[in-house]
């Protein structure tokens, strides 16, 4: 089907139903009840499951396919969100021009980056990509101010010219919308029960482009194009005695990458018209590395899990304080409750990081594929337990 | 002719931390092979060490002064250091006085301890593992190690002042005959720059001079071979770690007086130090110094402010568009060796 074998047809259906209803199995506790804070069906955070979805998608083309280990993909991420404004500035608030642009320009400035970067490899790349991204954000920052606003960041303003919009009135705001028709803000809300879902224009817009984003990077993957980039990564030096000019293979994955963070660039900004230079500095890069590491480098969901799952973390985890954890252990003797409060807190709140750092050196540690390899070991832990659970049930009689 | 002497004096205590910080990682490339993203942590808790010194030592009693009273009339309480109890009021001054240099004494053993438990307890078992796999757990563990002084000293900077017969700055314009206030330096400045100036003097002269340096050395030349020859290079190269988080840790100590220490402080430099490293070459220890101290100047010409009229925002980005053009042209870095993480 469309060009897919079954497993990864099976795979790509799987994602589509959990995309579609995601309103739905984000938001298991109803609405005002205790666990009611780890719901995630918020369009918010919705929005920035499958549009880091999206970012961790592409970088893994380059690093799960190439092993090329770039530091400095935030760079992207941010110049096509620079685009995405500077459309809504001068055409409209229609973001399908702006999408466009986004990528068109993240994938110009990777072509040149990739240029000079692919140059090196190992180590000298990582430190290549991220002096790149670092002076971009440097400039960004200070001397290119009136293209990208500086500190304060750039978003649409009265007296934009918008050519086909026609200037804002001053005290108009504008939101970012599809042709007019909808309006990326614009959501629906369904009370069943105790229950909210919010069905939002912007997330399913979001949503459908990420599920066409996994579908390409599928593709790539089981494409000829996809075994040139996995014979880059396990043997780069035989590649090229088989008469194989391995750069402009490593080249097409790195600008590709680079307009998929520049496609997540471009809907961020059409969610929330702003962009700002912090969306480029080395952590922001480094932040792409770890969803892409923790879900599973090489495999195809794993990037797109390992995003939720930070995104989740940022979100949840970070807004557990002190009285929360107080409601939830008001059952243990008072002693042991403060014992396990004080135990439990560095963890949440403010320190989530510290709770993601852990988590991510464990990862690297004892799950080197990622949390899709944690996955596939318990299922071929719970697989071979079953026939032995037959096996020995069948035989125990007999003795 | 002032501007320039006083640029090259501006950059030299910035290339001093980024010289001692690139020795450390290039110590640890060079016999480990390991490429160690939590070196900037390591410098960051040489600069709390020196945090930690300094309260311990302010540490106090309260104890009532008869001779006082407070605005009530009731006698003043007046807190009391412990060192006033042990030493007597002016040794005690002068001990509190001169906490930061007192630091460098307890910096090393721990720094020591923690670049064992670090080597033997974590990066020991990456050395099989690619490349990727030790930045990305170094990585990790960076982000756990900033967080936990996050944790116990908060997020704000510390300000830890030099002893006070540092505070002022010295005048080299009456020194070397231009004008009076031409050229104004910091005295902690040239304090830290000998400083960092004799511990590179200090492990260039342990691996140059004693026997253990010397098969270090080999080791790092060729590591199998002095296996064979019967010597536990392993043990050797720990060793060498504890040292290099101790260069680190020290740069970290005496750079407290010039910019308070916060918990990201270490991330700031070691983006920095990578570059200088790969500058001037991986693994080679002359190369990293002189990179470190090479980048700091051109760092603080690129500030002067008849640069940036001619080149906007150069100083911003002056460290990496050399990395660059460096990378591109002498592949190997300014003092590279040849065949070191060319695979």
């Amino acid at each position: 089907m469309l060009g897919l074998e079954k497993k990864d047809f099976r795979l790509l259906l799987i994602v589509v139903a959990l995309t579609m209803l995601a309103p739905f199995i984000l938001n298991p506790f109803p609405e005002g009840s205790d666990m009611a804070q780890f719901n995630a069906g918020y369009p918010d955070l919705m929005q920035r499951f499958v549009i880091f979805g999206i970012l961790a998608i592409g970088f893994n083309i380059l690093f799960g396919l190439t092993g090329y280990l770039s530091f400095g993909h935030a760079a992207f991420l941010g110049v096509g969100s620079y685009a995405a404004v500077w459309m809504f500035k001068l055409l409209s608030m229609n973001v399908v021009p702006a999408i466009l642009l986004s990528v068109i320009i993240a994938g110009v400035f990777a072509l040149i980056i990739g240029y000079v970067s692919l140059r090196r490899s190992g180590i000298y790349f990582s430190i290549l990509t991220l002096a790149f991204a670092q002076m971009s954000y440097a400039l960004a920052y200070s001397v290119l101010t009136p293209l990208t606003g500086g500190e304060t960041g750039l978003q649409p303003k009265p007296g934009d010219p918008r050519i086909l919009d026609g200037a804002l009135a001053p005290g108009e705001t504008a939101t970012p919308g599809f042709f007019g028709l909808f309006d990326m803000r614009d959501s629906l809300e369904l009370s069943v029960g105790g229950w909210v879902f919010t069905f939002n224009v912007g997330y399913y817009f979001a949503a459908v482009i990420m599920i066409i984003a996994f579908y390409i990077s599928i593709r790539i993957f089981r494409s000829p194009f996809g075994m040139m980039l996995r014979a880059i990564k396990s043997n780069q030096t035989r590649m090229s005695y088989t008469g194989l000019n391995a750069r402009p293979y490593t080249l097409a994955a790195f600008v590709i990458s680079g307009m998929y963070a520049g496609l997540a660039g471009g809907l961020l900004v059409s969610m929330d018209p702003q962009a700002g230079a912090e969306r480029m500095f080395w952590t922001a890069s480094g932040e792409i590395v770890l969803m892409t590491i923790l879900g599973g480098a090489g495999t195809l969901i794993g990037p797109v899990l390992g995003a939720g799952f930070i995104k989740y973390f940022e979100n949840i985890v970070s807004k557990i304080n002190k009285t929360t954890l107080e409601g939830w252990f008001y059952w243990m003797p008072d002693g042991i409750e403060d014992v396990v409060i004080t135990i439990i807190y560095p963890f949440v709140g403010k320190g989530w990081h510290l709770t993601l750092g852990l988590l991510f050196m464990l990862v690297v540690i004892f799950l080197p594929g990622g949390l899709v390899e944690g996955g596939q070991r318990i299922a071929a832990a719970l697989k071979r337990k079953k026939p032995d659970d037959a096996k020995s049930s069948a035989t125990e009689p007999a003795e | 002719m002032d501007q320039i002497i006083l640029q090259i004096l501006n950059g030299l205590d910035k290339g001093s931390a980024y010289a001692l910080i690139a020795l450390g990682l290039t110590l640890i490339f060079g016999t480990l092979g390991v490429v160690n993203f939590a070196h900037g942590a390591l410098f960051m808790m040489g600069a709390f060490v020196s945090v930690t010194v300094s309260k311990l030592l302010t540490l106090s009693h309260k104890v009532v002064d008869e001779t006082r009273t407070d605005f009530l009339g009731n006698p003043l309480q007046v807190d009391v250091p412990y060192v006033y109890d042990w030493f007597g009021q002016g040794a005690g001054d002068a001990i509190i006085d001169w906490a930061v240099p007192i630091s460098i004494i307890f910096a090393i053993p721990i720094m020591v301890t923690i670049g064992f438990i670090m080597e033997r307890g974590l990066i020991k078992h990456f050395y099989k593992r690619p490349h990727a796999d030790q930045i990305l757990v170094t990585f990790g563990l960076a982000i756990v190690l900033q967080e936990v002084i996050k944790y116990f000293y908060g997020a704000n900077p510390i300000p830890t002042p030099a002893p006070s017969a540092f505070t002022g700055s010295f005048d080299f314009g009456v020194a070397f005959g231009f004008d009076p206030n031409a050229i104004i330096y910091p005295y902690w400045r040239l304090v830290y720059f000998f400083f960092s100036v004799i511990v590179i003097g200090a492990v260039f002269a342990f691996l140059q001079f004693t026997t253990f340096g010397m098969v270090v050395r080999a080791g790092m030349a060729d590591r199998e071979t002095v296996g064979m020859l019967g010597i536990n290079i392993d043990k050797r190269f720990t060793v060498m770690f504890g040292i290099a988080a101790a260069v680190a840790g020290l740069a970290g100590v005496m750079y407290v007086p010039i910019n308070p220490p916060n918990y990201h402080m270490g991330m700031d430099f070691l983006v920095l130090s990578f570059v200088v490293v790969v500058v001037g070459g991986m693994g080679s220890l002359p190369g990293a110094v002189a990179a470190g101290f090479l980048l700091g100047i051109l760092e603080s010409f690129a500030s002067m402010s008849a640069v940036i009229n001619i080149l906007p925002g150069i100083n911003q980005i002056i460290i990496y568009l050399v990395a660059i053009i460096i990378l591109l042209t002498r592949p190997r870095g300014l003092m590279g060796r040849k065949g070191v993480m060319e695979e």
